[in-house]
């Protein structure tokens, strides 16, 4: 049996650019690889993505292996897991990291059962034993009222990564790495899936997950009127709009806007709660917050515990007056 | 008509407010209290009425499989009243210290016994451990196709065509059967059952089937077919203060909320 060796990371192509959870994971991948004194790889699939392979070198990796191929131009379960069982058979990676996205969630589970190991989900960070030499993936559970530390004893040792657990590198085009290019092997009856249409919710305005305000509202807002009031006040501060899962479940806003443990992660230098009551599922979503602000009339509601600064009150009442305030302190 | 298997699991109420979950760090258990109760899993609930919806839409069965222990019979009967057609409980000590692929090993060792199957349905994720993989390990021990994260499931001219949800939208997916479908909240609140189904529910015979029934190997079941190993369990700590901001009013509370925000140069 090959000796499994080295950190690989599986790439994610977002728009013709790598995602920032792929740079995440070279960055986390990166020190890994360090302590265990093993190289860095990544994996690209996808269709006319080759030239992304300096961009993973440039933020980490030692070696790129690229998977060309139209049949891989959308993500498919059957696809995606055969790719990664022939790449995993050929490189015998020690350790494989994903990003816990649409694709990592999906993707990850399978793959692991495929090679018969273990998958650690949604790991907020990774390290080393240093005794073992395993890899020990810490992760929330009971919706983020506990966090367990896992570890597995097969190979590849598997771990998917929330968005914003890890720090990537600063990019450097002076790096060296070398490219390797890997046939999919596919041929299209492999594959019992078919993507028939994407819809895309359109954002106007700054993306949630990079919005460096995000200003979030709850159950209590009580209607899609109401969050009119939040774009408001995020206009002001050039921010953008979020909700807990019921304004999204209501129809309210769209589901993209929800932030959570099955939202999405943000990590915002402000983070303004209003009307919500701060769950452990929600503040999942918001946990890289540097600063939270809360309004919310209920003195006891478990948002105050997280919160640096808050206002207790009728956010109809509290709002205008804070919106306006603040319009007054950005002009002037 | 379509065979459907619906998997559920029985768990302490995620939405019990933060404070009722304590960590037994020595034991490795996350101990609900006293005043929480235990609940099909919500994601679960919801991959039952994915089912109950196709159904009314072609007719066909409804199976429930629940694996676990110390079961609550008004409570996981709940998928029998909304209007599923049978439940079966997979119970034995062997099933014990399972992690996801001895778990799903489990069940898609039962769904084998129950032989015709064309949907399998799971909730996106169990919402205890919230791990997510068991119903990709069910398609993957059966050799079939899987799509997750489903906010809609239909049946057209006999494929299945649903809608995946993903970051900034949904995918439009179609796929030939068998195939197992995880879903989430998106798809919207399920029924509640009626009077009517509840009484339905509590005549109906509910079995239990063993290791041993569903012909599982034991090398592959509970711990002994693990994969993972938890090695730590513990709670997080909060160490945030919140500095309440006071006013005459409402308004002006707001206003020195506005101020601080400033002097903290977060605006
Ligand atoms: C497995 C799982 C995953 C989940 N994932 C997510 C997720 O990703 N994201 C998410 O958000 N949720 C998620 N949830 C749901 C979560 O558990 C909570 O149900 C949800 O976050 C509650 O939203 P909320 O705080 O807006 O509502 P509530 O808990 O109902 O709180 C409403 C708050 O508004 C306050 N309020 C009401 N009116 C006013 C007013 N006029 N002025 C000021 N304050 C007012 C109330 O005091 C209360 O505190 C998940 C649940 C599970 C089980
Ligand atoms: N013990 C169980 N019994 C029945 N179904 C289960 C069990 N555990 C997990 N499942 C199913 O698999 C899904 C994902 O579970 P998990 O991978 O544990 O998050 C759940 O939403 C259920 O549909």
């Amino acid at each position: 049996m090959a000796e499994n060796k080295g950190v690989m990371v599986v790439g994610e192509v977002v728009e013709g650019k790598l995602a920032p959870i792929t740079m995440e994971l070279l960055g986390g991948g990166r020190a890994l690889a360090d302590a265990l004194g093993e190289e860095l790889s990544a994996v690209l699939m996808g269709s006319g993505i080759a030239e992304l392979a300096q961009e993973a070198i440039a933020f980490g990796a030692e070696k790129v292996y690229v998977i060309d191929d139209p049949l891989l131009a959308n993500y498919r379960t059957d696809s995606y897991v055969a790719v990664m069982e022939k790449v995993v058979k050929q490189v015998s990676p020690n350790i494989l990291l994903l990003g816990q996205t649409a694709i990592g969630r999906d993707l990850a589970p399978r793959l692991a059962f495929r090679l018969d190991t273990a998958v650690s989900m949604d790991c907020v960070e990774l390290s080393i034993d240093p005794e073992s030499k395993l890899l020990l993936g810490t992760r929330p559970v009971y919706g983020g009222n506990a966090r367990g530390v896992y570890c597995c004893e097969t190979r590849p040792q598997m771990a998917t990564v929330r968005s914003k657990a890890l720090e990537p590198l600063p990019r450097d085009d002076s790096r060296k790495g070398e490219v390797i290019n890997i046939e999919s092997g596919l041929d299209p009856s492999m594959i019992r899936t078919e993507v028939l249409e994407k819809v895309k919710e359109e954002v106007v305005g700054i993306k949630l997950e990079d919005a460096d305000v995000v200003i979030c509202g709850g159950r209590g807002m009580g209607s899609a009127e109401a969050f009119q009031d939040l774009e408001a006040l995020a206009k002001v501060l050039g921010g953008a709009v979020g909700a807990t899962r019921p304004p999204c479940d209501n129809g309210w806003v769209p589901a993209s806007l929800q932030v959570g443990l099955t939202g999405k992660i943000v990590g915002p230098t402000l983070y303004i709660a209003v009307a919500l009551s701060g769950s452990s599922q929600h503040m999942s979503g918001c946990s890289g917050a540097k600063n939270i602000i809360a309004i919310n009339k209920d003195p006891e509601a478990n948002i105050f515990k997280e919160a640096r600064f808050g206002v207790v009150g009728d956010y109809k009442k509290v709002l205008p007056a804070f919106t306006e305030k603040l319009k007054k302190l950005v002009s002037g | 008509m379509p065979n459907m298997v619906v998997c559920v699991k029985q768990i302490a109420d995620p939405e019990a407010p933060a404070g009722s979950f304590k960590v037994d760090e020595a034991a490795k258990k996350v101990v609900a209290g006293a005043g929480v109760s235990q609940v099909v899993s919500p994601f679960d609930e919801q991959a039952v009425e994915a089912a109950l919806r196709v159904k009314d839409a072609h007719g066909g069965k409804i199976s429930v499989l629940s694996l676990g222990k110390d079961f609550v019979m008004d409570v996981i009967r709940k998928p029998l009243a909304m209007g599923a057609d049978e439940l079966i409980l997979l119970q034995d000590p062997a099933f014990e210290g399972a992690d996801s692929r001895s778990t799903a090993y489990a069940l898609a060792m039962a769904i084998k016994k129950i032989g015709e199957y064309d949907l399998i349905f799971c909730g996106r994720q169990a919402a205890d451990w919230d791990v997510g993989q068991v119903g990709l390990g069910i398609a993957e021990f059966l050799g079939i196709p899987s799509v997750t994260v489903a906010q809609k499931v239909e049946m057209v001219d006999g494929k299945v065509r649903l809608e995946r949800v993903v970051a900034d939208g949904y995918e439009v997916i179609e796929v030939s059967t068998p195939v197992l479908i995880t879903v989430s909240n998106e798809l919207g609140e399920p029924r509640y059952p009626k009077l009517k189904g509840i009484m339905a529910a509590a005549r109906k015979e509910v079995p239990t089937w063993t290791a041993q029934d569903i012909g599982a190997e034991t090398s592959q079941l509970g711990a002994a077919g693990a994969r993972t190993k938890l090695v730590k369990l513990f709670a997080p700590v909060k160490e945030a203060k919140c500095e309440i901001i006071e006013g005459e009013s409402p308004e002006e509370a707001a206003a020195n909320l506005a101020l601080k925000l400033r002097e903290a140069k977060l605006v």
